[in-house]
């Protein structure tokens, strides 16, 4: 398949969940579009990975390319674990002290 | 050239120590302490300079070096000074001239409260420091120091008083008018520096070196040499300070105002006098202004009343027969007039402030009359002083001016026309001055004339040895017609290079000599004899007002610069200052606050709004920073794998 169906594919992925962000108010719809764009970035990263380690094994050169890519996705899912178990526990906190989880309502920064 | 190096800076350093030892302790010395340092550390280096010019009699000239003043790569300026025949003349004349009016001050300021007499002191201590650097230094740099110095102790002293507000008023515009000069003295050091790339008289002053200059750069650097002579030595058009100096205490006007100062010009002209001699337009110029300044403050002078503004004017005309001299290149001649002119104006001075002391601080001639018996020393020394200005034989002034006027001669006879026409001139407002101060009647009140006194012997004793020095200093240079020897011209022949024959018969000379003389005696009798009976009361007829208004130089000099700059600075101030400037500063507060009220108003507090502002100062980076083409470019590298 070509890489451009990929790109095409998470360009519209992280435009959802940055569409998503600004306009829900809900703040697990919101917590779960960040998770969608951290995916977008994470599905990139492996499809120009493989891409660059299919260009090499056809040219007959070394077949670790790519592999720097695949590890960044490793580290983002396991950032993206500690982030959403941060995350939840600060949405429960959230929804202790105001019984609601509409961010709106959390407007105290303001003046 | 140990002893050397450190004589000369027993000459330099004994007025510094006098100026800081008056100047820091004025709070703690009687008068009489202050006196007698300041007049004992003049009279030691009077004594020192004394060394110094037997020294070079018998060994030649010295150079002494003392440290590096600047030392880079491409220029180097020593802290070097040179005693040779020049300036071991003028070490004589300031030190001893220097010595005299000291002495005469310590009488003469005898009012004064303690601090102030020992301000007067340390200010004078200071200037005779500065003049003796101007004189000693031996490359431009360190002559432009004293140079300066003397500038700055010329507008502390005018301002001595500085209570009165003309007074500073006379202060300030000396030390303007003495700057435009000296701009033009910086500006030649700068283009001496930029062609030759060294400032020192051993090396800017040799024929190869002179020899690389084109004619442009020598006569340009000449004439803005001379721009800063015509601003220390008052010559049209800067000359309109020096009769205004005389607000300053009498003895300043004769040591600064007549006898040293205002002849630094004619120093530095002589001792660049190699240059000079190369640029023909540059001589013609001085001679010119030479000759038009003598004649122009000689008619000033035939109308002023009051007694120092006449020797004022009549110091401006001599100076301005100093530079005719230096125009036709009868440099041992004008250095010989610097000579004379030293002794017989400050004792001039000297015998005017003997008078101004006796009558109380009245200065105008119109009100004095009979001084003659009243004040016999005074009467007989400002005599003898009127005499040599007026150039009669054998007083000093007649050889000084007769060697003058014969180069003029030999140069163009028009020259010498009006040379001698200053010349009647400067005998009869001389004469006039006499002869209204000294004969006829007392014309002050009746309280003035009570109190007419002698002055004390601290100031009779330097008018006396002045004029002796003033009846003999002619002796220094009888021309060889004579019979003489010329002492000086063989003096400066080191310097100034053998005199110039002038291809004048003796006989010539004699006539030119006779005609001089006798048309000055002539002018003396007229003034006399008018003089002795009646004073000049308000002039009547044009040509005296306008002699009288001093060609209304001043008020043309008002009018043309004065105000126009004025003008300008109000116009800077209340348009640029006001508008611009402070439009653009205030302009910048207020854009500041009202943008920031503006934009405050988006900081509301809700979440969602600023990601929205984050993602679009994300994509607005990404627009500006990866460009439409660099995208393209990024598409079109995919499609080709």
């Amino acid at each position: 398949m070509p890489i451009q169906y990929y790109i095409f594919f998470c360009l519209s992925l992280f435009s959802i969940g940055v569409v998503g962000v600004l306009t829900r108010r809900n703040a697990i719809i919101v917590f779960m579009c960040i998770e969608l764009m951290l995916n977008a970035v994470n599905l990139l990263l492996v499809a120009f990975s493989k891409m660059y380690y299919g260009l090499a094994a056809q040219n007959g050169v070394a077949n670790t390319v790519g592999i720097d890519a695949q590890i960044f996705v490793f580290f983002i899912m396991v950032v993206a674990a500690a982030e959403v178990s941060i995350g939840l526990a600060i949405i429960v906190m959230m929804y202790r002290n105001t019984h609601s989880i509409d961010i709106n309502f959390l407007n105290r920064l303001k003046n | 050239m140990a002893f050397m190096k450190i004589l000369i800076a027993f000459i330099l350093l004994w007025p510094f120590v006098g100026f800081l030892f008056n100047g820091l302790g004025r709070n703690y010395w009687s008068k009489k302490v202050i006196a007698y340092k300041a007049t004992g550390y003049i009279v030691a280096s009077f004594i020192a300079s004394i060394f110094a010019f037997l020294h070079v009699q018998a060994h030649g000239a010295v150079t002494v070096h003392y440290f590096d003043f600047m030392n880079t790569a491409t220029l180097k300026i020593p802290f070097d000074f040179k005693v040779d025949a020049l300036s071991s003349l003028f070490l004589l004349v300031i030190t001893g001239v220097g010595s005299l009016i000291h002495l005469y001050s310590t009488a003469y300021m005898k009012d004064e409260a303690a601090p102030h007499y020992a301000r007067y002191f340390a200010y004078l201590n200071l200037f005779i420091f500065s003049m003796l650097i101007l004189v000693l230094g031996d490359n431009y740099v360190v002559m432009f120091i004293g140079w300066e110095g003397v500038g700055l102790c010329s507008y502390l002293l005018i301002g001595y008083w500085f209570t009165n507000g003309n007074y500073n008023y006379a202060a300030k515009k000396a030390f303007i008018m003495n700057r435009i000069g000296d701009l033009g003295f910086l500006l030649a050091i700068f283009w001496l520096i930029a062609k030759l790339g060294t400032v020192n008289y051993s090396e800017v002053l040799t024929y190869e070196r002179i020899s690389n200059l084109s004619s442009f750069d020598i006569t340009g650097i000449t004439l803005l040499l001379f721009v800063g002579a015509m601003g220390k030595s008052a010559q049209i058009p800067l000359f309109t300070w020096l009769p205004d100096a005389m607000a300053g205490p009498t003895p300043v006007s004769a040591l600064i105002h007549a006898a040293t100062m205002v002849t630094a010009g004619i120093y530095m002209i002589t001792r660049s006098n190699i240059l000079f001699s190369h640029s023909e337009i540059t001589q013609n110029v001085i001679a010119i202004i030479g000759i038009s300044t003598a004649l122009l403050a000689a008619t000033i002078a035939i109308k002023q009343n009051d007694i120092k503004k006449v020797l004022a004017y009549s110091t401006v005309s001599q100076l301005g027969y100093m530079f005719l001299g230096l125009g036709v290149g009868a440099y041992s001649g004008a250095v010989f007039h610097v000579i004379t002119h030293a002794f017989f104006k400050a004792l001039l001075f000297l015998g005017a402030g003997s008078v101004i002391h006796a009558m109380h601080h009245e200065q105008d001639i119109r009100k004095m009359g009979g001084l003659k018996s009243k004040l016999p020393i005074t009467h007989i020394t400002f005599l003898i002083g009127c005499i040599a200005i007026a150039g009669v034989p054998p007083f000093s002034g007649f050889f000084s001016k007769d060697e003058i006027l014969a180069a003029a001669f030999a140069k163009s006879p028009i020259y010498w026309v009006l040379g001698v026409l200053g010349a009647a001139m400067t005998a009869f407002y001389m004469f006039r001055l006499y002869a209204t101060t000294f004969l006829g009647k007392f014309r002050g009140s009746a309280d003035q004339e009570n109190h007419l006194h002698e002055s004390p012997a601290a100031m009779t004793l330097p008018l006396v040895l002045l004029a002796i020095a003033s009846a003999i200093a002619g002796a220094i240079g009888i021309p060889e017609m004579m019979g003489g020897h010329h002492w000086l011209a063989h003096q400066l022949i080191p310097i100034v290079g053998e005199p110039v024959e002038l291809g004048l018969t003796h006989s010539m000379e004699w006539i030119l000599m006779a005609v001089s003389v006798s048309i000055a005696l002539i002018a003396l009798i007229i003034a006399i004899s008018t003089y002795i009976k009646k004073t000049d009361e308000e002039p009547s007829t044009a040509i005296g007002k306008f002699f009288y208004n001093k060609w209304h130089i001043d008020e043309l000099y008002n009018e043309a610069i004065v105000l126009p700059l004025n003008r300008f600075a109000g116009f800077l101030k209340n348009v640029i200052e006001k508008q611009v400037i402070d439009g653009a500063v205030n302009g910048t507060g207020k854009l500041v606050q009202y943008s920031a009220r503006k934009v405050r108003l988006i900081q509301n507090g809700q979440v969602g709004y600023y990601i929205l502002f984050m993602v679009i100062g994300i994509i607005l980076l990404f627009v500006f920073w990866f460009n439409d083409l660099s995208i393209l470019r990024f598409f079109s590298n995919l499609n080709q794998h």
